[in-house]
């Protein structure tokens, strides 16, 4: 138990890291800016109470805040996703339900539900995200479409960190 | 009482999730205000720390080109100092005048974070009050303009820079000397910005330079912003929206001076006094 919130702290840590001072340093084509780190939410035990799951989406979206000086946007989006993520996961849940103690990833679920469970979610906050940072209706539509490709890209790297971190077992 | 209390036990998760975001959205507002202070950004001591850790290696990725960068600028300032202490114009002798004060004084602030790719982005560097920064100074670099001081703690602040969607800076055109606003275009391109309110008769070349005027109280004229890269005429209105291609490439950046004007408060004050004096 203690393991599993270590292990818990530090991948909060590592994606933070991860998040401020690669991703966000990166430009691709001047549109693309992924946000890896909601994977951090995504990935909590589903079991997780919900007054702690929207104070840890605080704490996860001010500290990216603060790296990037956006003060409120990504503490905005993340806490709005700790809040829809218990009815999501109770709308998508398997036949027999969860186990508890167990948290969301391809490697219990498989590909299929992991990318649509994980989709909805991303893109709800780069929705939010990039609407909250331009803050004008005036290039709505090219706005709309750095959410689409950035939210693609974040999708892919969710993918692909969770392949790295455990084989499906098939 | 009782039925009261039931209630809200009972939308607790409710309730707690609209005062988070209650708390976001006013953080948010806040943060939109062009003067503020705020303990969430990067100008607070633990986070500007970090960065300036992750910087300490980052800085030997662009020692190269930073240290080319600093010679052309050493070059250029021994070229001004000849010229002014050699004159060519004999008809113009150098006169040492003591009457004169000076005006500006720089302090050099090296940058311990920085972002080009958002709508609006901040550079953090390692200067703040200790240091005599206050907020709404200019800050250049040894290639141009980069922003304005925004927020201050003791040794960091926050840089507004030319890449923000609230940046306004005056600049005129340096053949013909007419001047406008100098905006970020709505296309987030890190390397261009637009000069708005030049009239469509004013004849505009590609390549023309673009500095800094000198009515502006944060930095001193003639600093280089740019050079354009095409005119448009705006439709539906007088004015031509001027596309600048910036010299500072805010990708790269490391030493920067940060510009405190020593009469900026005697010019804002007559300025006032005379606009109150209009209204009245």
């Amino acid at each position: 138990m203690i393991i599993n919130i270590l292990q818990i702290i530090l991948r909060f840590i590592v994606l933070v890291a991860i998040q401020v001072f690669i991703l966000n340093n990166i430009q691709l084509g001047g549109v693309i800016n992924p946000y890896l780190y909601v994977l951090f939410l995504l990935t909590l035990p589903v079991q997780t109470p919900r007054l702690l799951l929207l104070l840890i989406g605080f704490a996860l979206g001010i500290s990216i805040d603060m790296f990037q000086n956006s003060t409120g946007i990504h503490a905005f989006a993340c806490v709005l996703i700790a809040f829809f993520r218990p009815a999501w996961l109770k709308l998508v849940a398997p036949r027999d339900g969860f186990e508890p103690d167990e948290s969301p990833g391809i490697k219990k679920f498989g590909f299929r539900w992991f990318l649509v469970y994980a989709s909805v979610l991303v893109i709800a906050h780069h929705i939010i995200i990039f609407n909250l940072e331009i803050f004008r209706f005036s290039d709505f539509w090219s706005t709309q479409l750095r959410v689409l490709y950035s939210s693609i890209f974040t999708i892919v790297l969710i993918i692909i960190s969770q392949y790295l971190m455990h084989r499906p077992q098939k | 009482m009782r039925t009261l209390f039931d209630l809200l036990w009972r939308n607790h998760f409710v309730l707690l999730f609209v005062a988070i975001q209650s708390f976001c959205i006013y953080l948010i507002i806040q943060n939109n205000r062009y003067q503020h202070a705020s303990f969430f950004n990067s100008s607070n001591a633990a986070v500007a720390k970090i960065n300036e850790g992750v910087t300490y290696f980052k800085e030997y990725i662009h020692l190269r080109e930073n240290n080319q960068l600093l010679a052309e600028e050493n070059a250029r300032l021994r070229n001004t100092l000849s010229l002014i202490t050699n004159p060519k114009d004999t008809t113009k002798p150098f006169v040492s005048d003591t009457l004169q004060k000076q005006q500006y004084t720089y302090v050099t602030a090296k940058v311990v974070n920085s972002s080009t790719t958002l709508p609006n982005n901040f550079l953090t560097i390692d200067k703040g009050t200790a240091d005599g920064i206050k907020p709404e100074m200019g800050v250049i670099c040894g290639s141009g303009v980069v922003g304005i001081v925004q927020q201050v703690s003791e040794h960091y602040s926050t840089v507004m820079t030319l890449l923000h969607s609230k940046s306004k800076v005056s600049a005129k055109i340096n053949s013909n000397g007419f001047y406008g606003s100098l905006v970020w275009g709505d296309d987030l391109n890190a390397h261009e910005s637009i000069l708005k309110d030049i009239d469509k008769t004013v004849p505009v070349k590609k390549g023309d330079t673009i500095s800094t005027t000198e009515f502006s109280a944060l930095f001193p004229s003639g600093i280089m912003i740019g050079k354009v890269i095409e005119s448009k005429l705006n439709p539906g209105s007088n004015f031509n929206a001027i596309k600048v291609g910036l010299s500072t490439n805010f990708g790269n950046l490391s030493y920067l001076y940060v510009i405190d004007n020593l009469k900026k408060n005697e010019q804002r004050k007559l300025e006032e006094e005379t606009q109150k004096a209009n209204e009245q």
